[in-house]
Order: C-alpha cells, then sequence, then structure tokens
C-alpha cells in the first residue's frame, strides 16, 4: 500500500493491521514518535492524519493509507508546528522528553483547528499523559502558542 | 538511601577502565588528554585516580571551541546535564548553551557518589559541585598555559572571556578550539583557582535547558529509538508469577510460521520470538500458548501463588512490638504513660508503579573482537557493566555500556534482577548472532516494574494539659528497597524503611521510632523519593490527629515546635506567606466551593520543604487547586529547573496520593496498563507555586524532595473538609459525598 508521510510517498509492504505506529518506527525508521502503552492511553504515539490528532498505535495502517500523514519529523515544517515548537522551548517544557513528540502534535493539531483555543478548548484536547508532570507548562506553551 | 550511599563505595571498586573510556565519541575532535600513547593510558588507569579530577576524561573542547562533556550522571528529566555544564562552564569560561553532554562511559573518573557511582537520591549535583568546579577550573588554567606558550606571554598576563583567551596588553585572543591541542599535553594543575559566587553569570541562573529543542521536535533518541545495522527485534512473555519457568510451547510451529518471525526462544522466567519489527515479535510471543512451570523449590524470590496485597497488608497491620530501634531520645514509654492524654492511630500505603513513560528495552550487539556492546537505560553503568559480564560469561572490560537518556526516571533504573531487559536482549543476541533490541510491552513492564513498597505505622503520642506533645512513638512495618538490594543487616533498620517518619525536626521531647522487618514477597524498588514517599504522609498526617486531640491549629504546632530550629520555622513562615497566609478552613473559595487546606514538612536529600494543598471535592473526588511549596536546598545551581522538579514532584505526589496502588491478587498484577492503573492527568494537575529559599546550609537534592510533602498536606485538607481522618492512601478509596460533608 502507499502511504503519504510528511508529503513522501511510501510504498509499504506489511500486514495491513500493522499499527501505524510500528510501520513509522520499523519499516522507516521514524523513531520521533513514541510507544508508550500501546492502548491508545497515553498519547505519546500522537500524530496527524487529515490534520486530526490521531493515536497512532492502535490505528492499523491499511486505515490511513491515502492519507495525509504527519509525525513529529516534519512539525516545524508547519508554520503552526513550528510556533508550538518555539513556545515549547521557550516555556521550557520537557523534562524526560519522552511524551512531548505526542504532546507538541497534540498541540498543533488544536491550533491548526482552533488558531485561538479559551481554556476549555486546551484541557479538551491537551488529555496526553506526562510522568513528569509538565502539564502546567505545556498549557502555558499553547496559550503562547496561540498568540505568537 | 543511606544504606545504599555507603554500600555503593563498596560496589564502585573493582571497575577499571575501559578503552571507550578514552576514546569515547571524539571523532573529528581535538581531544584535550587523549593524545596520551595508549600504553601510558592504560598504566595511568591501573594507578588510583582522584574522581573527577583528570580533564581529559570529562571534557572535549571541539576545534568551534564548543565543548562535549563527558557526565558522570544521567539525564532523565531532572536537568542535570544542564547543571553540570553551569558549574563546569562557570570555571571553564564557557557558556553552557555550547556545551552538549553526554553520560560518561563507565570509569574510575566518574566514581563521584562516596567512590561509587549512581544518578539517584538526589545526589548527583550536591555530590559532584565542588569536583566539577574544580575541573572546569583546572581546563581552564590548561588553556591559559597553552596560550602563554603559543603567545609567547606570561600566564598571568593573560585573562579569559567566554570560549577565548585573552591578551589584553596586545588585544590578541584565541579560541579554546586553537588551544585544545597544546593545552591537552599539560599536566593537570592542582591549584587552579576558583571564581568567586558574587561573579557567577551561570551557576545560579535560569539557564535553558541544554535538551529542550531536542525533544520538543523527537530528535532526543532514548535506547528504545536506538537500531543497528543488522539487528532484529525481540519481544518477551514473562511468567506470570516471578520464577515459573516455560514448560511446554504449544503452539510452537504455528507461531514461528507467523510473518516475519525469525526464531523462538526459551529465557530464564520467560520466552521470547525475534522477529524483522517488534510488532511481529510482539504479536508472535503473545500467541504462544505456554505451560509455566511452578518455581523450583528454594527460588529467590518466586511470587507465591496465594500472594494478595490484600493478605500482606493484613499481615503487615497485625505485626506487634516495637521493633529494632532507630532513633531515640528521652524515655517516650515513660512519658507516654505519664501523659495527660494518649492519641493512637495506624496508617497505611501501598504498592507503586513506577509508570515512566519509556517502556524498559535493551540492545545488544556481540562484537567481532568478542567484545559485548550494551545501550541499556540505566543509572549505574558500572553496575550495569559488572552484571552484563556475568550474563555473558565475560570480563567487565570487554562489556562496552552505552547509556543513552532516559524516558523518565524515578528509580525505574536502578540494577534489579527480574526487572532489566537487558539479560534476556544479550542472550538473545548469542542466540541469533546478530544485534537484537528488545523492548517490554507495557503489560511486560507492568508485570515485571519494581514496585515501591507497601508499609504500615503505628503511632502513639502523649499530649500534656495543654495539648501539646511530650512523647511520640512510631513503628513502621515492612521492607526497605535499599536493604533489599544493598543489603539489610538483621540487627539493624534499613533507613529507607524508616526515613520521614524518622529525622523530623519537631522539638517532641520523648521520641521513639522502630521498625519491625517483614520481608516482601513483591520486588520491591527505589521510587522518586524513597521511603519519604509513603513515610512523610504518615508522619505529617498523624502530626494533624496529634494537634486536633490537643485542640492546637496543626500549622501554629508546627511553628511552635520549630522555635528552635530557625532554618525549618523560616521556611514553614515562607510557605504559609506564599500562599497568601495560613487559613486552614473550611472556607469558601470565589467560586463557591467549599475549601480546605492542609500543611506538611519535609526533610528529604539534604533539603528542606514545605508544603500547602487546598482542596475541595467535587462529586465525590478530591479536587486540588493550588499546592505552595518553599523548598529549601542551602544553595541552587538553576532556579527554573528547581521549579520544574517541584512541579513534576508535585504531580508524581498527587498521583500517588489520590489513586495510585498496584494491587495483587494470585500473584499476580491486576493492571497491566494505564487503563487499570492510572496516573495523574492534565485535568488534575492544581497550580504549583515554588519559592526558593537559600538557606546557605550544605547544599541538598532536588530531584526527589519535592514529593514527600504532598499527600500529607492533601490528605490533612481532606480530613478538614470531611471531618474524617484519611489514614490509608490512595485517596479514591475514600466514599466522599458531594459537598464534603462525611
Amino acid at each position: 500500500m502507499d502511504l503519504t508521510i510528511n508529503g513522501t510517498t511510501h510504498q509499504i509492504d506489511i500486514e495491513p493491521d500493522t499499527p501505524l505506529l510500528w510501520v513509522l518506527r520499523d519499516e522507516l525508521g521514524m523513531t520521533g514518535t513514541k510507544y508508550g502503552c500501546g492502548v491508545a492511553q497515553c498519547g505519546a504515539c500522537t500524530v496527524l492524519v487529515d490534520g486530526m490528532a490521531t493515536r497512532s498505535c492502535v490505528t492499523p495502517v491499511d486505515s490511513v493509507a491515502g492519507a495525509e500523514i504527519t509525525t513529529i519529523e516534519a512539525v516545524e515544517d508547519d508554520p503552526v508546528g513550528r510556533k508550538v515548537v518555539q513556545a515549547w522551548v521557550a516555556h521550557q517544557v520537557p523534562q524526560c522528553g519522552y511524551c512531548q513528540s505526542g504532546q507538541v502534535m497534540a498541540a498543533t493539531a488544536l491550533l491548526k483547528e482552533t488558531p485561538q483555543p479559551d481554556d476549555d478548548d486546551i484541557a479538551g484536547a491537551m488529555v496526553n499523559l506526562c510522568r513528569c508532570g509538565t502539564y502546567n507548562a505545556i498549557a502555558a506553551a499553547v496559550r503562547d502558542a496561540a498568540q505568537a | 538511601m543511606n544504606d545504599m550511599f555507603h554500600n555503593a563505595r563498596q560496589t564502585g571498586k573493582p571497575f577499571k577502565l575501559s578503552r571507550r573510556g578514552f576514546i569515547g565519541a571524539s571523532l573529528g575532535a581535538l581531544v584535550l588528554g587523549v593524545n596520551l600513547p595508549a600504553r601510558r593510558a592504560l598504566a595511568q588507569a591501573a594507578e588510583t585516580i582522584a574522581p573527577g579530577s583528570r580533564v581529559s576524561a570529562f571534557l572535549e573542547i571541539r576545534p568551534d571551541s564548543t565543548v562535549l562533556f563527558r557526565s558522570a550522571f544521567n539525564e532523565g528529566g531532572q536537568g542535570v546535564f544542564t547543571a553540570l555544564a553551569q558549574i563546569v562552564g562557570e570555571e571553564l569560561d564557557v557558556d553552557p548553551a555550547n556545551f552538549s553532554v553526554e553520560n560518561a562511559p563507565p570509569g574510575p573518573d566518574y566514581l563521584l557518589v562516596g567512590g561509587g557511582r549512581f544518578t539517584g537520591g538526589s545526589m548527583s549535583v550536591r555530590m559532584s559541585y565542588d569536583a566539577m568546579r574544580r575541573l572546569g577550573a583546572s581546563a581552564r588554567m590548561m588553556l591559559l598555559q597553552a596560550a602563554a606558550a603559543q603567545l609567547d606571554v606570561p600566564v598571568d598576563e593573560l585573562s579569559t572571556e567566554p570560549g577565548r583567551v585573552v591578551h589584553a596588553a596586545s588585544g590578541r585572543g584565541l579560541p579554546y578550539g586553537d588551544l585544545a591541542d597544546a593545552a591537552a599535553g599539560l599536566p593537570v594543575p592542582e591549584d587552579a583557582a576558583l571564581r568567586d559566587s558574587a561573579d557567577f553569570r551561570w551557576i545560579g541562573k535560569p539557564v535553558q535547558r541544554l535538551d529542550a529543542q531536542d525533544k520538543s521536535t523527537g530528535k532526543t533518541q532514548y535506547t528504545i529509538d536506538l537500531s543497528l545495522e543488522g539487528m532484529l527485534h525481540a519481544a518477551v512473555q514473562h511468567s506470570p508469577r516471578l520464577g515459573g519457568e516455560p514448560d511446554e510451547l504449544q503452539n510452537e510451529s504455528e507461531v514461528g510460521a507467523m510473518p516475519g518471525v525469525h526464531s523462538i526462544h526459551r529465557l530464564p522466567g520467560a520466552v521470547a520470538v525475534v522477529a524483522s519489527s517488534w510488532w511481529r515479535a510482539r504479536m508472535a510471543v503473545e500467541a504462544l500458548q505456554v505451560t509455566w512451570s511452578e518455581p523450583a523449590q528454594g527460588t529467590a524470590h518466586a511470587m507465591p501463588a496465594e500472594f494478595s496485597t490484600e493478605a500482606h497488608l493484613a499481615q503487615l497491620k497485625g505485626t506487634t512490638g516495637d521493633g529494632i530501634d532507630f532513633e531515640a531520645e528521652g524515655d517516650a514509654a515513660a512519658a507516654l504513660a505519664g501523659a495527660a492524654h494518649v492519641v493512637e492511630a495506624s496508617y497505611d500505603a501501598p504498592y507503586l508503579a513506577h509508570g515512566q513513560l519509556e517502556p524498559p528495552s535493551a540492545l545488544a550487539r556481540w562484537n567481532d573482537d568478542g567484545t559485548l556492546e550494551l545501550w541499556v537505560p540505566n543509572q549505574a553503568p558500572e553496575m550495569f557493566q559488572a552484571d552484563a559480564a556475568r550474563v555473558a560469561g565475560l570480563a567487565p572490560e570487554q562489556v562496552i555500556i552505552h547509556s543513552p537518556m532516559l524516558g523518565g526516571f524515578f528509580g525505574r533504573h536502578f540494577l534489579y534482577q527480574s526487572a532489566n531487559p537487558f539479560p534476556q536482549a544479550i542472550l538473545l543476541a548469542k542466540a541469533v548472532g546478530r544485534p537484537v533490541k528488545l523492548i517490554w510491552s507495557r503489560e511486560e513492564e507492568f508485570l515485571r516494574d519494581t514496585l515501591r513498597p507497601i508499609s504500615v505505622a503505628r503511632f502513639r503520642a502523649g499530649l500534656d494539659d495543654d495539648g501539646l506533645p511530650v512523647a511520640l512513638h512510631a513503628v513502621t512495618a515492612g521492607e526497605g528497597p535499599a536493604g533489599r538490594w544493598f543489603g539489610r543487616e538483621p540487627d539493624k533498620v534499613d533507613s529507607s524503611a524508616v526515613e520521614g517518619v524518622a529525622g523530623k525536626l519537631y522539638a517532641i521531647p520523648n521520641r521513639r521510632v522502630g521498625h519491625v522487618h517483614v520481608d516482601d514477597p513483591a520486588i520491591i524498588g527505589f521510587w522518586r523519593s524513597v521511603g519519604h514517599s509513603m513515610n512523610d504522609f504518615f508522619y505529617e498526617t498523624f502530626f494533624d490527629e496529634m494537634a486536633d486531640a490537643g485542640q492546637q491549629d496543626p500549622y501554629e504546632l508546627r511553628h511552635r515546635l520549630l522555635a528552635d530550629s530557625p532554618r525549618h520555622r523560616n521556611l514553614l513562615e515562607a510557605v504559609a506567606d506564599l500562599s497568601g497566609g495560613w487559613k486552614r478552613g473550611p472556607f469558601e473559595a470565589g467560586d463557591g466551593s467549599r475549601r480546605a487546606r492542609g500543611v506538611a514538612m519535609a526533610s528529604p536529600f539534604g533539603s528542606e520543604v514545605a508544603t500547602i494543598a487546598e482542596v475541595s471535592i467535587r462529586q465525590g473526588q478530591v479536587v486540588v487547586h493550588d499546592i505552595w511549596v518553599a523548598i529549601d536546598p542551602g544553595s541552587i545551581v538553576n532556579p527554573a529547573i528547581i521549579e520544574a522538579q517541584v512541579n513534576s514532584a508535585v504531580a508524581l505526589g498527587l498521583s500517588s496520593a489520590l489513586f495510585e496502588e498496584v494491587v495483587y491478587v494470585d500473584g499476580m498484577p491486576q493492571a497491566r496498563n494505564y487503563d487499570g492503573y492510572p496516573i495523574l492527568t492534565p485535568e488534575m494537575m492544581p497550580r504549583v507555586h515554588v519559592r526558593i529559599v537559600e538557606s546557605g546550609a550544605p547544599m541538598g537534592g532536588i530531584g526527589e524532595p519535592g514529593v514527600p510533602g504532598v499527600p500529607p498536606a492533601v490528605a490533612n485538607a481532606v480530613s478538614t473538609l470531611t471531618g474524617r481522618r484519611v489514614r490509608s492512601l490512595p485517596l479514591s478509596k475514600l466514599d466522599l459525598e458531594e459537598g464534603g460533608e462525611a
């Protein structure tokens, strides 16, 4: 099947129910997207599928053939993603950093859909887990990225 | 944790310097000191090396004058790489932003924790601060001396500015990168002057983290992300109970025919599938139908089939007696006998999982020269090297250890028998003759993670006629992780089992803390703030019971009992001030909710902490609105990182207080993923307000100290709000009605 990832089309020959996450990581070597739980609980694997934040660990790869998939590797190619990354650095959000690819992608999806989110919008969209507890810095960075 | 500290000294001794200790990642760089002839270098390694003194082991100055620094301590989010760059950069005169930092390989240079090496106990900065300053100053002196020779001027006419040596008289200057090669040949000076702290540019300042950009763009590579030429992927299925061995594999041929499967393996206590991708390996290994044998007689730490947390907690609660003395002052028994009023209560706290977001993994490669190369998340490279050598049947110096960035720390990455995947990766790589990356699924991680121990504490306090405490008697029951992993003396108390009940600073004239040891059938480990994570909850919550029984305000009683401890009294006042003045409540907040506040103090890891929490009850759930933390680590390196660490500690402490609990039934954990073991979500995160107090006391830790005050501050507020005592965690077990009325 053909997969369009960050604007590039890849020809993939794999069992169709393989989660998108493992196609990204093991077939394409794109390890910025993380495995955390495998059951859509933590959100470390968040990517954009046609602009929507999607948990790639439970997304069968054949369900996204033909869709536009964006991963953290290309986040700075997007003006909104670039603003998000800048806000993440400005607020010194990451600690261990393992969940932050997913957090940045979730924030990017939110701001592309809702450029001026209120606190409820942010709470509704930023639901990924962070064991380091960077949640306050994440919320502040999202608010700032929306202003930028 | 003190036990661990002392024992690490013994464990750290036998390690020799590996070849990689010199060569490292120095491709293309001019390496300060690396041009030592190999034979001389080895001879030098055999001599006694004072840890932290040999510049070349730590620093490479590159041609562009940027610096590669090899850290004795690993980065797992706590900010230690940045802090060390600040400390070394301050003395070396290089902007920390021009540092890149990596975890050093095993070697005698890095044994900076009491002659051993591990990242833990909130010790990294405070144990290495002086040595790393001297190291930076020595390197700067070597660069000055090299410049003096090159410019043909006396060294005392030279000075430095960030990244350059400057000769003011002639207006000439040389970048460090041009001097590194010459400086490398010079002896390390022993008496380089240190910078006056009044002139610090980076130490004590909110310097930006070195890892923020890469971690915000997915570029940081953790062990789980690494790959090697020709690598295969592996997944495992463990025995449901530790000690069981794979007996029969009923469908081995079917599984062997699944897509991408390379081979099926029996390992100690597990089965593994090696495949062309991890997902294929996982699908296959989980499809394997395995009959597990019962543990052989005498198997160490075999999990009993009938084990349950409920029964074990009952056993702990059923212990009697005063146990072994740990701390005593005055005569607690006599004072209790003569007290006007006695308060008694028993407390407990559950097992906890680490829940770090990066699942454990290990990457192993057997090299053609007979060495074994391992990439492994770890907090103690020398210990992992020694254990990997044992597994591989090699000498330690034949094992090359790489220690990538950690995707979450919290005490998960110590050397725990049965809880680390690297021994399996070593065996699998050997069996297939190719590099193997093994990842434990989240479910396997919940099965084999080490646990924060379960524990019970029994208190008796004696009050005088004025309601003031004259005696406090405390006994904890259970097992501490330091004793488990670093050796326990039967007639002595493991400090990690009592810290936080012991070591309190309140002036109660008659005190006694004892401990009853009970073997824990589970595999227990270190969990951020270790014994403090529960013992300060026990003590500080009982403190409020004691205050209420004597009709004292809990804040005022703490304040009164700290009259002779100005550092701690000042800190208590600081947190009250930060929160707008102490008010216990219940009171009505601006949004109409009924709220209360609780206060707690803790003295963990050399720092002092005072915490206040404000809570309400909404739809039967505890809601924490604000947490105020005043922390006194004596002196500091980076206030922004401290604030971030306190935020992080609040999140973890609150998560444990609200709902974390590992439950075993029939010898097996009931939760195997975050759906069964919830951790704090963004919507539950309170506002966190931090005040750093620098009292000038000896430098304390930062990573862990923010945790212990949170559960008792929250529990005390909940008690005030509901009129019910909280003597058992997590709070989710309480049946709380709307509005907080009990």
